[in-house]
């Protein structure tokens, strides 16, 4: 019998084609959105880690409490032992303490009057020491357009965008006008020595990125540090590890009724990420259950269609005395087969252009011109192992419905009728 | 009672009404017949006498008003849908006016599908396909398509398709209505020797002249009743040799 309905299926194009074509339609736009959600996710959840959260992040609890704002005057002091005593904890795990600055930044011509003025969010991170794992991640080499890296104290980079605006070019001495730990108004003056993109919008309006040690310096933040991020190794978020860790850690170093001890927070545990997962979730959700349903509906409509076109064909089967019920169910079965063979071709479509996006990707800056998500402009899809069978969901499921429905018609026959109709 | 086990199909005080605005129209009006196994036999009478309606009874694809019809053994008005459409996979074999092969598959393909409702090996079933293409002389246009074969030897692969099962009845409706005088008497010719070979019962509906001269049973229908039952000496048929 499968044969029998595979050979219909094969040669008689109307039987097949526009299903086909629904189903390969619906199965790689699925697996294409699929991969790209993946994208999307993996490198908003990359760039998060790198520029702003870690996989794991350690602060003073007051800190912690209104870490959106960034209070450097709750930053966590006795840097240097936590991590000392951190390192010898977990000496797989990689550090990197950051404080977050914001400021006014200067630019006096040759008289020291003001030439060119803006405000400024800094990052301070180790740029010197050997182990600082900080020039690695951020990529800071490659991202370097114009001028070149910092090499001694006092030497900057700031954002290529923000440097054109200001007319800065690389070896022009700027002022950051900021504010201590303690209140106090800072006034210091570094050296541009180049200038970044990071191809990360909320990255490249207005940054500077200066040396920890110049801006503990500068800010009256000795042995301080706003945020101490910490990574795996190989740069992989693992949940549960950092769930184990992060609980780990805060039994041993932080203390609930002190408010400057240190205390861990993961990836998911800050502000927004969980939630912006949550709706990325949903989102792939919605999306294959609509694919699903209007391919369903589509499917229904060619599985009447296919009916009404087959009303001799299934007349002589119920003639011969092929049941209903049997009818029914090799209809059922003769759409699975060009389910699977749509979900198949689809997928293979799918995976091919989310291979060619993985390469590619796209270019979604101008959309997130307003945004202070840290995202790379360029999102590239993302195929898993998943994305292989994604496709199977409403491929298989919308065909299964499509003709569940369409084909109860079958039922309505009437095997009285049979011999006047057949006789037309 | 106990006579009615010796044949094949028997009918007793059929009606079949059909609702017809506020009165209704009698097909059948109390039609009792019987058929033995190996009958020739033919209903005819002018349009609208019930000719169809009583091949629909008997072919178990509607249900008697009132009256009982017992083919095979089995009560037409107690069959549920699917003992119904086992008995015709089992028993019958039906041969319609238009030819009705479906058109995507080879003429063998066409044959054989009866045979997958069956639990068959697919050894028998080639043997039985192609012995069912013999008969109806169509075996080496076996690979054909539908539309590739002229309306007489389409009409043979529904002739096989319907002998194929070897089922001891066929019930036929105005086979020949579509076919040219020369592809008529072929056909019928090929049913009499099933007929005789296999000892099949042919019950057709007509009012093709042709198809009358083979019948060895006429049996003449009146607005829906049964006007007149004969034996008669078949004018063709009866001797010819292939
Ligand atoms: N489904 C139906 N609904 C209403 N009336 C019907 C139906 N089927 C048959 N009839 C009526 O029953 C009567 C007998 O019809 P039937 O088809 O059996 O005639 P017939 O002898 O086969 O005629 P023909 O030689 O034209 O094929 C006719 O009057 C017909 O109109
Ligand atoms: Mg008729």
């Amino acid at each position: 019998m499968i044969k029998f309905l595979l050979k219909g299926i094969i040669r008689d194009r109307s039987r097949s084609l526009f299903p086909v074509i629904t189903v390969v339609l619906g199965v790689s736009l699925t697996v294409l959105g699929y991969s790209y959600f993946n994208g999307v996710m993996t490198s908003w959840m990359q760039t998060s880690a790198k520029f702003e959260a870690g996989h794991m992040k350690i602060m003073s609890r007051a800190y912690a409490e209104n870490a959106d704002q960034t209070p450097n005057d709750l930053a966590f002091i006795g840097v240097e032992n936590l991590l000392a005593d951190f390192k010898k904890d977990f000496p797989e795990l990689l550090v990197a303490p950051r404080i977050r600055f914001g400021g006014l930044f200067d630019i006096p011509d040759e008289l020291g009057e003001t030439k060119a003025q803006g405000p400024i969010i800094g990052l301070a991170v180790d740029l010197f020491s050997e182990e600082s794992p900080e020039k690695d991640m951020l990529n800071l080499e490659n991202a370097v357009v114009r001028g070149r890296m910092p090499q001694k104290y006092g030497e900057i980079l700031i954002s290529d965008e923000f440097a054109r605006r200001l007319n800065v070019l690389p070896g022009q001495t700027s002022t950051l006008i900021g504010s201590t730990m303690y209140g106090n108004m800072a006034v210091v003056n570094f050296t541009v020595v180049g200038t970044l993109r990071f191809g990360v919008l909320a990255m490249d309006r207005g940054t500077i990125i200066a040396d920890l040690a110049d801006i503990q310096e500068a800010l009256d933040m000795k042995d301080a540090a706003g945020e101490i991020l910490v990574f795996f190794n190989d740069f992989v978020y693992r949940e549960e590890a950092a769930d184990r860790i992060t609980e780990t850690f805060n039994e041993k170093y932080s203390d609930k009724d002190d408010e400057f001890s240190p205390v861990m927070v993961t990836f998911y545990d800050q502000g927004g990420m969980a939630d912006f997962m949550g709706m990325v979730s949903t989102f792939q959700g919605v999306l294959i259950f609509s694919f699903i349903a209007v391919m369903s509906i589509v499917l229904w409509n060619a599985g009447l269609m296919g009916t009404l076109r087959r009303y001799g064909e299934i007349g002589v089967r119920l003639a011969v005395g092929e049941a209903k019920g049997h009818l029914y169910r090799s209809m059922i079965l003769e759409s699975l087969m060009i389910g699977v063979i749509g979900t198949i071709l689809g997928t293979v479509l799918g995976l091919g252009f989310a291979y060619f996006l993985q390469s590619k990707g796209i270019n979604l800056g101008n959309m997130m011109q307003s945004s202070n998500m840290v995202i790379n402009e360029i999102i590239r899809a993302k195929v898993t192992p998943v994305s292989y069978v994604i496709g199977f969901v409403p491929g298989l499921l919308a065909t299964l419905l499509g003709t569940s429905i369409s084909g109860l018609g079958i039922y309505k026959r009437q095997t009285s009728q049979l011999m006047k109709e057949l006789e037309v | 009672m106990e006579m009615s086990n010796s044949f094949l199909i028997t009918t007793k005080d059929l009606v079949r009404t059909f609702p017809m605005g506020r009165t209704k129209i009698f097909a059948l009006d109390g039609v009792s017949l019987n058929f033995k196994a190996g009958e020739f036999a033919g209903l005819v009478g002018p349009s609208g006498s019930g000719k169809t309606t009583f091949l629909n009874i008997v072919g178990s694809l509607d249900s008697p008003t009132e009256g009982s019809a017992v083919v095979m053994g089995k009560k037409i008005e107690t069959l549920s849908h699917k003992q119904a459409a086992w008995l015709r996979n089992k028993n019958i074999g039906f041969i319609f006016q238009t030819f009705n092969l479906l058109p995507v598959y080879t003429v063998y393909e066409n044959v054989e599908f009866t045979l997958l409702l069956l639990k068959m090996s697919a050894n028998e079933r080639r043997k039985k396909v192609m012995q069912a293409l013999e008969w109806v002389k169509l075996a080496d246009r076996a690979k054909s398509k539908p539309s590739q074969l002229s309306g007489g030897e389409s009409q043979r692969v529904a002739v096989a398709r319907a002998v194929v099962k070897e089922p001891p009845i066929i019930l036929a409706d105005e086979p020949t209505a579509n076919l040219d005088a020369e592809n008529s008497y072929n056909i019928l010719d090929t049913m009499v020797t099933l007929n005789r070979e296999l000892g099949t019962t042919f019950i057709f509906a007509t009012h093709d002249q042709k198809v009358i001269k083979y019948l060895r049973r006429k049996i003449t229908l009146f607005d829906g009743k049964v006007a007149k039952d004969e034996q008669v000496e078949p004018e063709k048929g009866k001797g010819e040799e292939q």
